[in-house]
């Protein structure tokens, strides 16, 4: 980002008369103006910026991919295991669509994470943007949702077994938790109905709440603008010759476009040089293998669960652990509205939650890896 | 007053049952799509029960100190052959979050990979997560099979 141009060189727009026919007909150039207005401060954290715009680029491919892969697909717990590998080994450049599927939902998984925790430590999440926090922590939780599902499709063992772990937990929940399971199963045990009801999570209802949510969240931020971190607004103010900003449009979008080309390289990269495996297939009467796993943004849970002992009291453990991890997810999406004045005292303290929360999270996937 | 209100002015109070059979109806008809929604998402009970006994092996097919699993109706089970050549049967289903188990030789335990979790050979949860002991199955010889069956009112 050096030295940005500070002024849009806005192209002269009749020059094209496409632009012009369309102008004419609904005032194209009026529902451009937001995006011609709309700036992006520039000071040494506006790296942080491009992550949500990273992460929106990757579910684009995800949507791609994804159309795809139902290309040849099928759906069923005899055909899903079956089909996925014709797509590995017969359909031409299946096994890079595969490839480019996982490892593009595992990298933005990362980076809405990322993004997560950037809007905390930076601040950005403080009134008046409570309802962009909320509306990205709901996508955050869809994500996963979108992984978990998506991850029974091939009907391998790991995933058969990664199913049956989640869907128990989410039976475990006091009241509910019965007919969820039976719910999210398709019945008491997982079976072919249950990766029946997961393509249609993952397919259908997923991707259209999403893409609504992501509307309201885009909306939102071009409403509020970008937030500028506490310590470079103090600077500003302190001295304001030496604010900066640069248009969004073209701008920073053709930093982002950068961005969203070297994602795009690193994706190809990891999808051609470590093709996504497959397994073998799913059978429910053989042991759970040794050595199993979840995928890794589940790990620093399922690396607690296993540590919290069988009883605590009177209590299952398991339960505690269950409700503690759903406690801390209701106060992080309620964190805008916990939180107070966006330079309160409360927002040390909510630092500290953030960098103890990521600390947590690190060290547990770790230890979840190097664990027997 | 209200009574004197109504002869005065009989137009709201015409506009307001219009309104609550409006709104009446459409939420009859809201829940009249709603009901058979939610009816479809809960999926048929499963008929399969699968019987109270099974053959789990044949005599001869499990070495002294090894295990296997046998279907048990919908759910695993498992048998195992411990090093005095006794059998003992239990379910595979761990009571920590439903992975299936395994008999692992060199321990001498049945083992669930999920979570590191253990049970002595009467299925007793001895390690690890797990908060409850397998189920327990009786286990006879019937000429050449090995047969399983659930214990009575246990």
């Amino acid at each position: 980002m050096a030295s940005p141009p500070e002024a849009a060189p806005r192209t002269s727009a009749h020059s094209n008369r496409l632009v012009a026919w369309l102008d004419e007909r609904f005032g194209w150039e009026d529902l451009l103006a937001p995006l011609r207005h709309k700036t992006v401060p520039v000071h040494k954290l506006s790296y942080w910026y491009f992550l949500g715009g990273i992460t929106l680029f990757l579910f684009v491919i995800q949507v791609l991919t994804g159309i795809l892969l139902l290309l040849y697909y099928r759906a069923s717990a005899n055909e899903a295991f079956e089909s996925v590998q014709y797509i590995m080994t017969q359909v031409q450049f299946g096994w890079l669509v595969r490839s480019i599927h996982s490892w593009s939902a595992n990298l933005m998984i990362f980076t809405a994470f990322a993004h997560m925790f950037s809007v905390l430590f930076l601040r950005a999440y403080t009134k008046p943007r409570e309802l962009t926090w909320l509306t990205g922590m709901v996508l955050l939780f869809l994500a996963l949702g979108f992984g978990f599902s998506g991850y029974l499709l091939p009907w391998n063992t790991l995933a058969f077994f990664a199913t049956k772990v989640g869907t128990e937990i989410t039976g475990q929940v006091p009241l509910i938790g019965k007919p969820l399971l039976i719910f999210l199963r398709g019945g008491e045990e997982v079976t072919g109905a249950t990766l029946t009801r997961f393509f249609g999570f993952h397919v259908a209802l997923l991707p259209g709440i999403t893409t609504l949510l992501i509307a309201v969240h885009i909306l939102l931020i071009q409403r509020l603008g970008m937030s500028v971190p506490p310590s470079q607004e103090a600077a500003w103010k302190a001295l304001p010759p030496d604010k900066r900003e640069m248009p969004f449009f073209p701008n920073f979008f053709a930093h982002e476009l950068m961005a969203w080309y070297i994602a795009l390289g690193v994706l190809g990269a990891l999808a051609a040089l470590a093709p996504w495996e497959l397994g073998s297939k799913a059978d429910p009467f053989v042991p759970a293998p040794a050595g199993i796993k979840p995928e890794w943004y589940f790990m620093f849970m399922f690396q607690t669960l296993k540590l919290i002992p069988a009883k605590l009291g009177p209590i299952d453990g398991e339960l505690v652990g269950i409700l503690g991890f759903g406690l801390v997810g209701l106060v992080w999406v309620l964190l805008p509205f916990l939180g107070g004045d966006r330079y309160g005292r409360r927002q040390v303290f909510i630092r500290g939650l953030g960098v103890f929360a990521l600390a947590y999270m690190l060290s547990m996937t770790v230890y979840g890896y190097l664990a027997k | 007053m209200d009574h004197a209100e109504i002869v005065t002015r009989p137009e709201p109070a015409r506009r307001r049952l219009m309104q609550v059979l409006l709104g009446g109806g459409l939420l009859a008809s809201a829940v009249a799509f709603l009901y058979p929604v939610l009816r479809y998402l809960v999926p048929p009970a499963a008929t399969d029960l699968g019987g109270d006994s099974v053959v789990a092996a044949k005599v001869g097919d499990l070495k002294a100190n090894s295990g296997k699993i046998f279907r048990f109706g919908s759910r695993p089970g498992l048998l195992v052959r411990t090093a005095d050549g006794e059998y003992r049967a239990m379910s595979a289903v761990c009571t920590h979050l439903n992975c299936t188990v395994q008999y692992r030789s060199d321990v001498r335990e049945v083992w669930c990979a999920c979570h590191n979790g253990f049970y002595d050979l009467n299925g007793r949860n001895v390690a690890g997560p797990p908060p409850r002991p397998l189920d327990a199955y009786d286990v006879h010889i019937n000429g050449d099979d090995v047969v399983v069956s659930r214990r009575r009112g246990a």
